[in-house]
């Protein structure tokens, strides 16, 4: 019983990572229609600096966290400023592969500036400690992911459904050319879009750090391959998609795991892109779009 | 047009290409044959003939079909392994060994036949049902299917209960086949099959769909069969230069044929011009030795790379080259033109638009 809750809440904790990090995919797919393939290394930066500043500047672990959510929101921007900005008219191949230069660049700079080592934050964890309830014990690392998850996509519903941003999101979203004859500023609402995005990436890095210890150059790659297959699972473009697919591939990869076959973990994962994909591309929660002539 | 042109006929032309492939695999052997081009140089020549093929087969279907697959790796891996596996049961090993490498020709025929056909039957596996999907929604599913590959050659010994692909610890003691004049046979043999067929009819259906892909299905032509035609040539050649990078180091490891190995094949058809088979070849020339004289700076080498393609997203989105062939007969034409009938060119002078 106490195995089965803590595989639970394993897959859980794991799925609201999943699910924090497709959100940012998805709302940069749902706007401008690029795959951000620099989105996973964001988290990496953000892991990169919450460990820093806790081991080597000593901040408070509060500080830390507001600072790798600034900087990560900071870096989701310049990169959009700077190498999404001037191809928005260019081919969508082109936008496509800035997307993965700019992913290679930020881990190859990595790994040129923090060394190719995996930090570890064994010693200092950011949240330790565990609750214990009725026999079954939760690590605290894991109650905070999973509220503060949740949390965040109660949020963005809101930001997205209520206020006026969100509204113009939804507006560039639905047509760029109608937006604009609106009075919709193009330009900020992208940025907004883009920083929205990397705080949640910048949250996610938070949490994957307090829950697994680790910041290495290239975790951000497979981190956010997976994530982007949560979104796409979900039905790219659509809020409670990403949140539906993360948990979904938080659960199937801790029961593979679970069944002592982790070395298949990402091949299946990428099974269940591949077999969504084939039956029903427009994933779960996603909208039908014919293409015109 | 008036030209100043004179028309070379077309047995002619091909006259021409080969005696200067020819002329050129003579001069390199020459060079290595005296020492000129250093035993180093010589494996970087292999290196490089690899990576032409590479980008060669993987500008077929990005730069002709325009699609972008990011699985080229996978299919690359799998032709590796076949082969390899494929020659470790042959006797080519002692042949290979005792310095009788004439005598093990068939085997190595064989191998690179079937390492291509292996790699082009997964390429249309994957290809049948990928790609019914567009743009990004195809890239993704490569890009699944390239890291599956790798997963299950990392772990299917567990699975058969024999020794097959030897996971993770490495496929080793392949027979060592690649020479610098199998490489160089391969890649002018890679470049003229792939030149013949983007010449023929077959090959302006392919050009059209990436052109305008509804409109070419309303002309009648089978987008499906092409598009899927297009991705096995791609898969085909991608196996042959896997078999031949297997053959040239001796041994295998899935970790080789990570997601990074697609994107640098990527690169190199990228910075030469997606479309232009001259941009693929120069461009996985330039880019080799430019790596391997970066090998001491190992991580700066990776920023370079990944810098450049955004650079050249952002300023020169069609790459180097843009969709520009070379064409040796052009440039004769051109020159004969220029010195037999200067009468015309005198014309063109002094009309400035002569039509």
């Amino acid at each position: 019983m106490s195995y089965v809750f803590s595989q639970a809440v394993n897959a859980l904790q794991l799925g609201s990572i999943y699910a924090l990090v497709a959100l940012g995919y998805s709302m940069v797919y749902g706007i401008i229609l690029l795959l951000n393939f620099a989105h996973g290394d964001i988290i990496m930066v953000g892991a990169y600096v919450t460990y820093y500043a806790m081991t080597s500047f000593h901040l408070h672990p509060l500080v830390s966290v507001v600072l790798a959510v600034v900087m990560c929101t900071l870096l989701g921007v310049v990169i959009e400023k700077v190498a999404y900005t001037p191809l928005r008219s260019a081919p969508r191949l082109s936008l496509l592969i800035t997307a993965i230069g700019v992913s290679f660049l930020l881990e190859n700079g990595a790994q040129l500036i923090f060394g190719t080592d995996t930090k570890s934050m064994v010693q200092e964890p950011l949240i330790s400690g565990s609750l214990t309830l009725g026999g079954v014990s939760i690590t605290y690392a894991a109650l905070i992911t999973i509220v503060v998850s949740v949390v965040s996509m109660i949020a963005l519903t809101i930001l997205v459904q209520k206020t006026k941003l969100g509204k113009a999101m939804r507006a560039v979203s639905e047509d760029m050319g109608a937006a604009q004859l609106m009075g919709i500023s193009l330009n900020r609402t992208i940025s907004f879009t883009f920083a929205v995005g990397s705080a949640l990436a910048g949250i996610g890095s938070v949490l994957h750090i307090a829950s697994y210890f680790q910041a290495s150059p290239m975790m951000g790659s497979m981190l956010g391959l997976k994530a982007f297959v949560a979104a796409v699972l979900g039905g790219i473009g659509s809020i409670p998609g990403a949140m539906i697919g993360g948990f979904a591939i938080g659960i199937v990869e801790t029961l593979v795991t679970a069944a002592g076959l982790s070395t298949w973990k990402d091949g299946v994962v990428f099974a269940i892109l591949i077999v969504v994909l084939l039956l029903k591309p427009t994933g779960i929660l996603g909208k039908k779009i014919t293409e015109k002539v | 047009m008036k030209t100043n042109r004179i028309h070379i006929p077309m047995p002619l032309r091909y006259i021409i290409n080969i005696l200067l492939t020819v002329a050129l695999w003579g001069v390199l052997i020459a060079l290595i044959a005296e020492g000129i081009i250093t035993n180093y140089w010589s494996g970087i020549l292999v290196t490089i003939g690899i990576n032409i093929i590479l980008a060669v087969s993987l500008n077929v279907a990005t730069g002709y079909l325009g699609q972008l697959p990011l699985g080229h790796a996978g299919f690359m891996a799998v032709g590796a392994y076949a082969g390899s596996i494929y020659m470790k049961a042959t006797p080519l090993g002692d042949l290979v060994r005792s310095g009788n490498t004439l005598a093990g020709l068939p085997y190595i025929i064989v191998a690179l036949v079937l390492s291509g056909v292996v790699a082009g039957l997964f390429g249309l596996i994957i290809g049948i049902p990928a790609l019914r999907l567009r743009g990004d929604y195809l890239a993704i599913i490569t890009l699944g299917f390239g890291e599956i590959i790798r997963v299950v050659l990392t772990n299917i010994d567990s699975v058969l209960g024999f020794k097959f692909t030897y996971g993770a610890a490495g496929l080793k003691q392949i027979p060592k086949i690649s020479s610098f004049t199998l490489v160089f046979i391969c890649v002018a043999l890679t470049c003229l099959i792939i030149h013949m067929v983007m010449k023929s009819r077959h090959g302006r259906a392919i050009l059209s769909i990436r052109e305008n892909e509804i409109a070419a299905e309303s002309v009648g032509i089978n987008t499906t069969y092409y598009k899927v035609m297009a991705f096995v040539m791609s898969a085909f050649f991608a196996g042959i230069a896997g078999c031949l990078y297997a053959g040239y180091l001796g041994s295998l490891f899935p970790s080789t044929f990570k997601f990074m190995k697609s994107i640098e094949i990527l690169v190199m058809v990228v910075l030469g011009g997606m479309g232009s088979m001259l941009g693929s070849v120069l461009s996985a020339t330039v880019l080799t030795v430019i790596s391997e004289s970066l090998r001491s700076v190992g991580d700066l080498r990776m920023v370079f790379y990944s810098l450049a393609l955004v650079l050249m997203m952002i300023f020169r989105p069609k790459g180097l080259l843009g969709s520009y062939d070379f064409s040796m007969s052009r440039i004769l034409e051109k020159a004969l033109g220029f010195i037999f009938r200067p009468a015309a060119r005198k014309e063109k002078k002094k009309g400035g638009a002569v039509k």
